[in-house]
C-alpha cells in the first residue's frame, strides 16, 4: 500500500510536539525526558472536558497537533492502543470490589476502548468512520495497517492516533508501560504539496528496527512508542525502510521516501 | 424520504459482493444455527432472571450455560470465560473444519483474523480485585485474558492462522465493524480471506455500568414497545469466514460506518449518525433503499435508542420495510451484538424467515417503523443489520442471498 503522510503529532516526555521530537530524533538536541505539561483538550466543551482522563487527554493532544492547519475536516479515524485506559479499569474494578458496587456512570462510559475516539469526534465535529483497535504491543503497526487500508480502499484522508499511558498500581505490575506516549499521523491516498513523506507499507517477517540509547528505552517502554523508528526516518528526511513489531510472528515494513 | 445518490465509486468501481462461506454462533439460545433458528421460530427467549446472592440485581440476562471446562494445553494461559465462549463458537456449525479447508487453499498467512469485543476477559481482573488481600493483586494472566486483543489472539492460534489480525473495540458496534475492516484488508491485498467475529461474556463492569446509567430493565427488554424501559444484557460469540473469489449462498454486499460526534452514551436524537451509516452501506452496495427487504434493528429497548433509530430508519426507508429487533431473545450482547445479529440476518436470508420482535406487545404509537410482532415467512434478497455503540460509533451491514 502506498500513502502520503500529511501531518504529525507527538506527545511524550521530552518530545512535546513534532518540532521538538524531530530535533531530538535528528540528533540535534539531546533527549531529556521532562514531565509533560497538564494538557487540557480545548476542542471539547467544558462539561465534556471535565470528564476526560489522562489517557484521553494524551490521545487528544496528539490528534489536535496533527489536525491543526491541515485543512482536513472529517477524516476517517483509527485509534490504536494496547491497553486502553487502565486508570479507568482500576477504578471500575475497585468499585466492583466494594459493597453495593458503586460504579460511576462517567467511569463506565469512559471505559470503552473507543472513548478517546468518541471524545475526538465530539470535539472536532468529525462524523466520519472511526475504529478503535488493539494488537497488544503491536498496536501502532496494526493501526498503521488499518489506517493505510482505509486511506487506499476508501480513498479518504485518515487520521491515525496511537497512545498508551502507564497503569496505576496495582495494575502496573501486569502492564509494563513506563511513560506516556501518543503519536498521530494524517495519511492521504494522493500526494499533496505539503506531504512530509511517501510511505509504502506491507507485512514482513524481517527483524524489527531498533534505536540506540535512551530512545530505545522509550521505544520499548510504551507500545505506541514502537512508532519511533518511523518517526526518526521522517525527521531525518531520508529514504529509509523500517520494520515495526505487529504480531508475535508478523511485522510491518514501512519504506519512507521524500 | 431521502433519496440516496447513485453510487459514485472513486477507488474501485467493480467491487463484487464478498462470499461468506461459513458462519457459527453461540448465545443464550444454544449452540449453532439450529438452536438459534428454532428459538426464533418458536418464540423461545434465552433470557432468564438474574440470580446471584452476592449481586442481587433485578434484571434478566442471556446466559450461556456450560462454560466451566477450562482451556488446557498450549493455550491454557488464555483460559477465561470470554475465550471459552470463543472456543465454543469456533467449534460449532463445522466452522473450524471449514477454516481448515480455507487454510489449505489460501495458506495460513493469507487469512486474517478480526474479532470484536467490548470487555474481553475483564471478569478475570474483576475477580482478582474482589479476592485481593491488601494492596497487591493475586497473580493472573492479564495479556491473555483482560487485554482487548486476547480474544483475537486466542482465535488466531486456535484456528492455526498466521495472517494479519486485530481486535476491534468500538463498544456495541465492534463485531459489525470487523466486516468492514476485513473487506478493506482483502481489497488492499493484505489477505485473501478473513475470519471475522465477536465475543463478549458476562462481567460485572457492564452489569453495574449500565445499571449506573439507569439503562437496565427489571423485565425482559421490550424493543419498540410503548412501555420499553431499558436493556437486558447477554453474552454471545460468533464467527464468519469471508473469502475472495468464492461461491456462497450469502454474501456481504456493503457496509457503512459513521460517528455521531454528539455524546458519549446518548445517541443523536434524530439518529443522524445512524442515517449516515445506513446511507453509506447502500452506496457501497449500489442499492436504493427500496431494495432492502428486511432490517435487523440495533433495537436495544431503551426509550432514547429506539426513538433515534426509528427516526433514522424511517427517514431513509419509509415505514413499509419489515424490521425487527432480536434483543428479546439473546439480550444485548454488546461487542458480540454485531456478529450475532449479522448471523441472524444471514439465517433470515437463507431460510426465508423474518423473526418477530419478542416482548413487543404494544407498539409505541410515537414510532413509525413496520416492526414485526409475529414472525413471517418471506423470500428475501437483501437485508440490513444495524449496530450502534457508545462514543457514537455506528455500523450498518448489508447482506445478500445470491439469486438463483
Amino acid at each position: 500500500m502506498k500513502v502520503y503522510l500529511r501531518a504529525l503529532g507527538v506527545v511524550a516526555p521530552g518530545l512535546a510536539g513534532w518540532s521538538q521530537a524531530a530535533t531530538v530524533l535528528r540528533g540535534e538536541a539531546p533527549y531529556r525526558p521532562e514531565p509533560l505539561p497538564r494538557y487540557q483538550p480545548a476542542m471539547l466543551p467544558p462539561n465534556e472536558r471535565r470528564r476526560t482522563t489522562a489517557t484521553i487527554k494524551l490521545a487528544l493532544q496528539a490528534a489536535s497537533e496533527a489536525m491543526t492547519g491541515n485543512g482536513e475536516k472529517s477524516p476517517a479515524a483509527v485509534f490504536a492502543s494496547a491497553d486502553g485506559d487502565l486508570e479507568i479499569a482500576d477504578r471500575l474494578c475497585s468499585a466492583l470490589a466494594l459493597p453495593g458496587r458503586p460504579v460511576s456512570p462517567t467511569h463506565f462510559h469512559n471505559s470503552v476502548h473507543n472513548a478517546p475516539a468518541g471524545y475526538w469526534s465530539i470535539g472536532s465535529g468529525s462524523n466520519g468512520a472511526s475504529t478503535s483497535l488493539s494488537t497488544w504491543h503491536g498496536s501502532f503497526a496494526a493501526g498503521l495497517l488499518e489506517a493505510a487500508s482505509t486511506c487506499v480502499v476508501e480513498q479518504c484522508p485518515t487520521l491515525l492516533v496511537a497512545y498508551d499511558h502507564p497503569a496505576p498500581p496495582p495494575l502496573d505490575r501486569f502492564c509494563p508501560t513506563q511513560a506516556p506516549f501518543a503519536v498521530a499521523l494524517v495519511l492521504t491516498a494522493e500526494p499533496s504539496a505539503d506531504a512530509m513523506s511517501r510511505l509504502r507499507i506491507a507485512t514482513t517477517r524481517n527483524e524489527e528496527t531498533r534505536l540506540s540509547g535512551d530512545l530505545e528505552g522509550l521505544r520499548q517502554g510504551n507500545p505506541a512508542a514502537r512508532a519511533l523508528p518511523l518517526l526518526s526516518a521522517i525527521a531525518c528526511g531520508d529514504s529509509r525502510t523500517v520494520t515495526l513489531p505487529y504480531l508475535d510472528d508478523l511485522m510491518v515494513e514501512v519504506q519512507c521516501a521524500l | 424520504m431521502v433519496r440516496v445518490r447513485s453510487y459514485d465509486p472513486i477507488s474501485n468501481n467493480d467491487v463484487q459482493p464478498l462470499a461468506i462461506t461459513a458462519y457459527a454462533l453461540v448465545n443464550a439460545l444454544g449452540d449453532g444455527h439450529r438452536a438459534s433458528l428454532d428459538a426464533l421460530r418458536n418464540g423461545r427467549s434465552g433470557l432468564t432472571p438474574w440470580q446471584s446472592d452476592s449481586d442481587p440485581l433485578t434484571t434478566w440476562y442471556g446466559l450461556v450455560d456450560g462454560l466451566d471446562e477450562p482451556i488446557v494445553g498450549e493455550l491454557a494461559p488464555y483460559d477465561c470465560r470470554n475465550n471459552r465462549l470463543a472456543r465454543r463458537a469456533i467449534h460449532c456449525d463445522g466452522f473450524a473444519e471449514r477454516v481448515d479447508k480455507a487454510r489449505q487453499h489460501w495458506g495460513a498467512e493469507r487469512i486474517g483474523v478480526f474479532v470484536g469485543t467490548s470487555t474481553a476477559g475483564i471478569l478475570t481482573t474483576e475477580t482478582a480485585y474482589r479476592s485481593r488481600q491488601g494492596s497487591e493483586l493475586p497473580d493472573f494472566r492479564f495479556r491473555e485474558t483482560h487485554n482487548i486483543y486476547s480474544v483475537a489472539d486466542y482465535t488466531r492460534q486456535e484456528l492455526k492462522l498466521a495472517g494479519p489480525a486485530q481486535a476491534v473495540s468500538t463498544a456495541c458496534s465492534s463485531s459489525a465493524k470487523v466486516f468492514a475492516a476485513a473487506r478493506r484488508f482483502i481489497d488492499a491485498g493484505l489477505c485473501d480471506a478473513a475470519v471475522v467475529g465477536g465475543v463478549d461474556s458476562l462481567c460485572y463492569s457492564t452489569l453495574y455500568g449500565f445499571n449506573s446509567l439507569e439503562l437496565i430493565s427489571a423485565d425482559p427488554c421490550r424493543p419498540w414497545d410503548v412501555e420499553r424501559n431499558g436493556i437486558s444484557l447477554g453474552e454471545a460469540g460468533g464467527f464468519a469466514l469471508l473469502e475472495r473469489d468464492s461461491d456462497s449462498a450469502v454474501r456481504l454486499a456493503g457496509y457503512g460506518e459513521s460517528s455521531d460526534a454528539y455524546h458519549m452514551s446518548t445517541p443523536h436524537p434524530e439518529g443522524a449518525g445512524a442515517l449516515a451509516a445506513m446511507t453509506d452501506a447502500l452506496q457501497r452496495a449500489h442499492l436504493d433503499p427500496a431494495a432492502i427487504d428486511y432490517i435487523n434493528l440495533h433495537g436495544t429497548a431503551t426509550p432514547a435508542n429506539d426513538r433515534a433509530e426509528d427516526c433514522a430508519v424511517s427517514r431513509l426507508f419509509g415505514n413499509q420495510v419489515s424490521c425487527s429487533s432480536t434483543k428479546g431473545w439473546t439480550g444485548h450482547t454488546l461487542g458480540a451484538a454485531g456478529i450475532t445479529e449479522a448471523i441472524f440476518t444471514l439465517l433470515a436470508l437463507e431460510n426465508a424467515f423474518l423473526p418477530a420482535t419478542l416482548n413487543c406487545r404494544q407498539l409505541d404509537p410515537a414510532l413509525n417503523l413496520n416492526v414485526l410482532q409475529t414472525p413471517r415467512e418471506a423470500s428475501l434478497r437483501y437485508a440490513m443489520s444495524n449496530s450502534f455503540g457508545f462514543g457514537g460509533n455506528n455500523c450498518s451491514l448489508i447482506f445478500e442471498r445470491r439469486a438463483g
